[in-house]
């Protein structure tokens, strides 16, 4: 290789290795600021500030949710398997809000933890299966708690 | 120290635009099919989700596009880096075909995700790590295709394009662990190059077919970018008068 053309390779490798650092450490940096939500270990631990607009996330525990009979309103705990806090909601909830689910709220969180979502996304997970199946699977687990 | 000179050939135009003459209509037959079966395959006989229903069946489309979006951008990078080092004339031309491919492909991946995302997440767009990375990705390949005209002179646009190209690479990685290194609405890789994919086989099979497909329409539209952006920048030269001659007399025999 000529010296101008090596030259110019460590150049090429200057400007891809300096630029992945650069942006390497802003990233590092901000990270907690790039997380799209608080999960319920940071809320539960008082890491998430009280009062201001927030978003907070994790896994709607099952047997959890409760609906007002004369409104909208949804009262459900969010968990991550570690801690849990409870959300209050009222409107409509997406779809694929299920217990067990993922979702990603925003809203306050009041003093005593309770967190007052003005709306509820629900998270997907990146698993996917034909209904029959899950209706298979369904099946034989109420067999084997019936035995 | 090896002989560079077969490297030197595979850089020449000529021999570019000659050898993909032939490859041409082959890759196009083989692209519609694999494209017309994948996607028949996947919308018509791959099974419904159990919780989306059929509105997953986007991914089809959603999941091929933005994988070659990323791949786009890597070949984008490294004919940047050849340009840089070696100034090579298909080079440059591989960059400047390379940004509206691109740029198309992750239009796509952001425009099919919204459309999935309003009857699954609830939303059509959240600022997460992964969507977001995405639209940074869009600008890039705007950029360069933006600096493509920005400068007088061919070789300070070719320089320019090339390292904004080479910059843009830390995206790439940052895209493609987004989700994991940071919580994100956006779920986490279906299909990883370490572990099995977590959706069955008739899901999965029809997917990896859609991908093949768009890795092939990528080839067909970039190597039909390359040759007409080669008969544009070559027009001066002998090879390419031929050709010109050549088809104007087949067109005006034809009209006879």
């Amino acid at each position: 290789m000529k010296p101008a053309r090596r030259q110019r390779l460590f150049l090429v490798l200057f400007i891809v290795v300096g630029s992945s650092v650069t942006v390497g450490l802003v990233l590092f940096a901000l990270s907690e600021n790039i997380n799209l939500f608080y999960t319920p270990t940071k809320i539960v631990a008082g890491e998430a500030p009280v009062g201001k607009q927030i978003r907070g996330g994790g896994i709607v525990v099952p047997g959890s949710v409760i609906r007002a009979p004369d409104s909208l309103k949804v009262t459900f705990d969010v968990t991550d398997s570690a801690s849990q806090f409870t959300m209050v909601y009222t409107g409509i909830l997406p779809d694929l809000f299920a217990e067990g689910e993922g979702v990603v709220a925003t809203g306050r969180l009041d003093k005593a933890g309770v967190f007052y979502a003005t709306e509820v996304l629900a998270k997907h997970d990146e698993n996917y299966s034909p209904p029959e199946v899950v209706d298979a699977i369904k099946q034989a687990t109420e067999a084997k708690q019936a035995l | 120290m090896a002989s560079w000179t077969w490297f030197h050939r595979l850089g020449s135009p000529k021999w570019f635009y000659e050898k993909t003459s032939r490859w041409l209509p082959w890759l196009a037959l083989v692209t519609a099919a694999i494209m017309v079966v994948g996607t028949v395959w996947g919308l018509a006989y791959a099974p419904a989700d159990a919780k989306q229903g059929n509105s997953y069946r986007i991914i089809f489309i959603h999941v091929p596009s933005a994988f070659l979006a990323l791949v786009c951008y890597y070949l984008m990078a490294i004919a940047g880096a050849v340009s840089l080092i070696w100034k090579m004339k298909l080079s440059d031309m591989a960059v400047k075909s390379c940004a509206p491919i691109g740029a198309s492909l992750t239009f796509i991946a952001l425009v099919t995700g919204a459309i999935w995302g309003k009857p699954t997440w609830g939303t059509w767009w959240v600022w997460d790590a992964r969507t977001t990375s995405m639209l940074v990705l869009f600008f890039l390949y705007l950029g360069v295709i933006a600096l493509q005209d920005a400068f007088e002179s061919r070789e300070n646009a070719n320089r320019a394009c090339s390292i904004l190209a080479l910059v843009g690479t830390v995206n790439i990685p940052i895209i493609y662990k987004s989700v994991d290194w940071w919580n994100t609405l956006h779920q986490g890789a279906t299909i990883k190059f370490t572990e099995a994919p977590s959706m069955p086989p008739e899901m999965w099979q029809p997917l990896f077919l859609m991908i093949i497909g768009f890795y092939c329409f990528f080839a067909l539209v970039f190597i039909m970018a390359m040759r007409s952006e080669i008969l544009q920048r070559e027009k001066g030269t002998r090879w390419v008068e031929l050709i010109v001659k050549h088809r104007l007399n087949k067109l005006t025999n034809h009209d006879d």
